[in-house]
């Protein structure tokens, strides 16, 4: 099987703007603001083969859209390599070009005096598709992600979940090789999801020769979707296999999850014996914290119970689980991915 | 047919169909929203009638006491072809404006709106993507340049002395081609610019009215000394002064005795195709050179800067 994406110690530093430092000399600058160079990816080697649906899974500012930028030649690595269909992404855009599309969650691309369908007809021309083949896919795809009653409705007008499959829309109406999706679900309701999962497996697997790079922050997404998965954290790939394989790596582990009253000062688990590793996340409105624990065994248990009567919280619920992919991915980074 | 030749066709094709699917929001947009009419068409009509009655009150002025039919002819064909220069210059504003705001910027606004990442990753010539927006552009201005013209002579009840149509509408078009190579050229420019271009478009828009001379014969600054002509020379770099000298020859041949024209039209002609010539191979390097330095630096993706 041929290899559709490799990158070699790829690197992509990103320097502060002058304007930035200069701001910084003379104080002016904000607190979250970064002080030096940002290494957005560090060495990041990897192989993604044709008719692969892989999948990028990682928390805000792992590195995933850099890389995807990268693949997609929008931007230069500051070192390494990288190739895409067999072309480097550096010396040699334009092949690439003509065998990728992108479509990012939350995009507002378009303009809103056009209609839906007039403008992924746009798009589609920017890659050479024949008009009459071009409207013809538009509305087949129309039809499955369930636009086509918006198909003459002006961009403007639409939701954003709808404008979300537009661009869906506008990213396999140029029928690509290798598709790019960063967060596609994002905005969209659980069914318009379920449709756009099902159209890209579908779409990877009927058809040879394609393939699927898909950043995501929903595990269950990735899990169900994807045939390999690489664990992305500050620029690093800390994992990459088959989610079964990623899941059976921390199966030797045992999994706690508990539901207590809002809990403050969490970080004191991390430093108990036994405790591998673990994540807190409140639930403001229900005034209560999910904890869940990557524990060697199950000894700790009792001292964590009782870390938590000594916090003044009550135990909702405790149960004993089978790894999922935020487990794993909880036991690698040491905190949960939201 | 060889592979080299087959591939080279395949890519002229799809830069053609580039260009007009990026022109096509332009050319769609221009019928979408009636309104414009009124904010576009109407309104600059405002402005020239300003200069119109200036130019009328001095021409009448200047014939106070004057009893001689011959000066009395002279001074309206000398006011009339005044007028005519503001509505011309009225019409070709149209167009300035449109190349400072919808050509040089636009590549600004498309990175704001998340277009431009879509652009730059598609595999059409970059040239063939500025030049869709120029296509459009052109449409869509002049619909708006044309209705300025037609009303501006029918209520200013201008006289036109048409000599060479031909000639007329090969300045016209190359002084086109010209201005939106400068706005391609610019458009490069902006993208690393980010949002200080702005400033840069306001401030080229009423300094190159003055120079380029969109309400008066830009000739008139050869008269007034060494100032005068060192503003016409820097004025010469924008296409819009060669074109509107050599348009209003052509219209008002004769007028004010010939004193206030720059060159001949037929050489304003051959400057102004080699300003297109060398405004649209700059662009094309310049976008490939900045294109380059925003892969490195990484501003073609981000949104705010």
């Amino acid at each position: 099987m041929a290899v559709a994406i490799e990158t070699k110690e790829l690197v992509r530093v990103f320097k502060p703007p002058r304007k930035l430092l200069k701001r910084r000399r003379s104080s002016e600058a904000g607190e979250d603001e970064p002080e030096g160079p940002v290494t957005a990816l560090d060495r990041v080697t990897m192989q993604i083969q044709e008719g692969e649906l892989f999948g990028l899974l990682g928390p805000n500012g792992a590195g995933k859209t850099t890389l995807i930028k990268i693949l997609c030649t929008l931007l230069l690595p500051t070192s390494g390599q990288a190739w895409v269909a067999g072309n480097d992404v550096a010396k040699d855009p334009f092949p690439i070009r003509e065998k990728i599309n992108m479509v990012s969650g939350g995009e507002t691309s378009g303009y809103g005096l056009l209609t839906t369908r007039e403008n992924i007809w746009m798009f589609s021309q920017f890659y050479g598709v024949p008009s009459k083949v071009a409207k013809e896919r538009i509305d087949e795809l129309l039809h499955t992600f369930g636009m086509w009653d918006k198909r003459d409705a002006k961009v403007r007008t639409l939701s954003s979940g709808q404008r979300q499959k537009m661009n869906m829309v506008r990213g396999f109406v140029t029928d690509p090789d290798i598709l790019f999706l960063d967060e596609p679900t994002l905005g969209l309701d659980v069914n318009a999801s379920r449709v756009v999962r099902d159209y890209v497996m579908e779409w990877v697997r009927k058809r040879a020769g394609k393939t699927v790079l898909l950043t995501t922050h929903y595990m269950m997404e990735a899990d169900e979707m994807c045939d390999r998965i690489a664990i992305i954290d500050k620029g690093r790939i800390l994992a990459c296999d088959s989610p079964e394989n990623l899941k059976r790596s921390i199966r030797k582990d045992t999994t706690f999850r508990l539901e207590v009253d809002a809990l403050q000062g969490t970080k004191a688990f991390a430093g108990m014996a036994g405790v591998k590793n673990f994540s807190a996340k409140d639930d403001i409105a229900k005034g209560t914290t999910s904890l869940t624990f990557i524990l060697a065994d199950e000894s700790p248990v009792s001292e964590i119970l009782s870390a938590i009567a000594a916090m003044g919280s009550k135990v909702h619920s405790l149960q004993k689980s089978e790894p999922t992919l935020e487990d794993v991915f909880i036991s690698m980074v040491g905190r949960g991915l939201e | 047919m060889t592979v080299e030749s087959a591939t080279r066709l395949r890519r002229v094709k799809l830069n053609l169909q580039a260009v007009l699917g990026r022109a096509y929001p332009r050319v769609v947009g221009a019928n979408r929203e009636p309104s414009w009419i009124f904010f576009e068409a109407v309104l600059p009509l405002l402005g020239i009638a300003a200069y119109v009655f200036i130019y009328q009150a001095l021409g009448n002025r200047s014939l106070i006491g004057v009893t001689d039919p011959a000066k009395i002819a002279e001074v309206q064909a000398s006011v009339n072809a005044l007028i005519g220069s503001v509505v011309l210059g009225g019409t070709m504003t149209a167009f300035w404006l449109n190349v400072l705001w919808s050509m040089a910027s636009q590549l600004y606004w498309e990175k704001e709106i998340g277009n431009l990442q879509l652009y730059m990753m598609a595999p059409m010539s970059r040239m063939a993507l500025l030049g869709g927006m120029a296509l459009g552009g052109m449409f869509m201005t002049s619909v708006r340049a044309v209705t300025t013209l037609v009303v501006g002579v029918v209520v200013f009840s201008v006289v036109l002395q048409l000599t060479n149509a031909w000639l007329l509408i090969a300045v016209f078009f190359v002084t086109l081609i010209a201005l939106y190579g400068m706005g391609m050229m610019l458009a490069s420019l902006y993208l690393l610019w980010g949002r200080e271009a702005f400033n840069l478009s306001a401030l080229l828009e009423e300094p190159i009215y003055f120079m380029s001379g969109f309400q008066f014969p830009a000739g008139g600054f050869a008269t007034m000394g060494g100032w005068g002509r060192a503003v016409l020379t820097a004025a010469t770099f924008v296409p819009a002064t060669l074109g509107l000298d050599a348009m209003r020859q052509i219209i008002f041949p004769g007028a004010w005795g010939g004193r206030l024209w720059i060159l001949s039209p037929e050489l304003e002609l051959a400057i102004v195709v080699v300003l297109a010539v060398v405004f649209l191979v700059l662009a094309r390097y310049t976008l490939a050179y900045l294109e380059k330095l925003a892969r490195q630096e990484g501003r073609l993706t981000s949104r705010h800067q």
